[in-house]
């Protein structure tokens, strides 16, 4: 690989190159953009101070990632728990803003995502959105592979629920009278 | 080897995307509307640009480590 030395440019670069999704991922767990920030901003000094644990030729973007993702939770017990909400009252309490989300469409999806299970929130982002695959999601979030898995696979069904909430009875009957009335067309 | 540095970047950005797109699919076949939904949003913040404030910090870490650290360059009295 490169043959800088072992405090070459390559960490302060590589670490620069995850910053961007670092901060989306921050984002999805911290759910408010200036506690997002802060998060990461103590994730750059950790990573920092501990960078030479971090072996060369692994993924750093995985190892940041989990740095991450132990400080938030590490956080979220130190404040017992203040901020920790499932049922989307804290979701109704946040600042909104519209011009960094784009759409109204996008706004009910991110309200969504926050009613899910922080640990099925989180497993779909990595693997929906961060581009991770299962098995380094498994190592971020310390658990099974499987694990990671259901996790991802629960999160969609209830995102589908959230989000079309309808759905079904609006389909039902409708999806019913299809099935009978036209089979499918080939065996 | 600095520009090396800088292409592995892109080389790496690129096998993320490209993983994402495939872990989307396989993932989302049924849910398509879901996963673009879910990428959307996660890009709508990591495309933004890094916040100054970091760049600042990450220089200020180098130049800390190099100022603690001055085996490879300058003398110990060089401090800032």
């Amino acid at each position: 690989m490169t043959a800088e030395g072992e405090h070459g440019p390559g960490f302060k670069q590589e670490l620069l190159a995850t910053l961007p999704s670092l901060r989306a991922f921050a984002m999805s767990l911290a759910g408010r953009a200036d506690s997002a920030d802060d998060l990461v901003q103590d994730t750059i000094m950790k990573a920092w101070a501990k960078q030479h644990m971090f072996e060369p030729g692994t993924n750093l973007k995985a190892w940041v990632f989990t740095i991450l993702r132990n400080e938030f939770y590490s956080q979220m017990r130190k404040r017992g728990r203040e901020v920790q909400d499932s049922d989307g009252t804290f979701t109704a309490r946040l600042a909104v803003h519209p011009s960094q989300y784009g759409s109204l469409d996008l706004q009910d999806f991110r309200k969504a995502l926050e009613r899910l299970p922080s640990d099925q929130r989180e497993a779909i982002i990595l693997i929906g959105a961060s581009g991770f695959s299962y098995e380094e999601a498994a190592e971020i979030c310390g658990c099974a592979v499987g694990t990671v898995k259901s996790r991802v696979s629960r999160a969609r069904t209830r995102l589908q629920e959230l989000l079309h909430v309808s759905g079904e009875s609006d389909y039902g009957p409708d999806a019913g009278t299809a099935a009978v009335t036209n089979p499918p067309a080939a065996p | 080897m600095k520009g090396l540095a800088v292409f592995m970047s892109d080389d790496k950005a690129e096998k993320a995307r490209t993983r994402i797109k495939t872990n989307a699919s396989m993932i989302n076949e049924p849910y398509s509307e879901i996963s673009n939904k879910l990428r959307a949003l996660y890009d709508s913040v990591q495309d933004e640009a890094i916040p100054e404030h970091f760049l600042e910090l990450l220089e200020n870490l180098d130049k800390a480590e190099k100022a603690a650290n001055p085996a490879d360059k300058g003398r110990p009295g060089e401090q800032k």
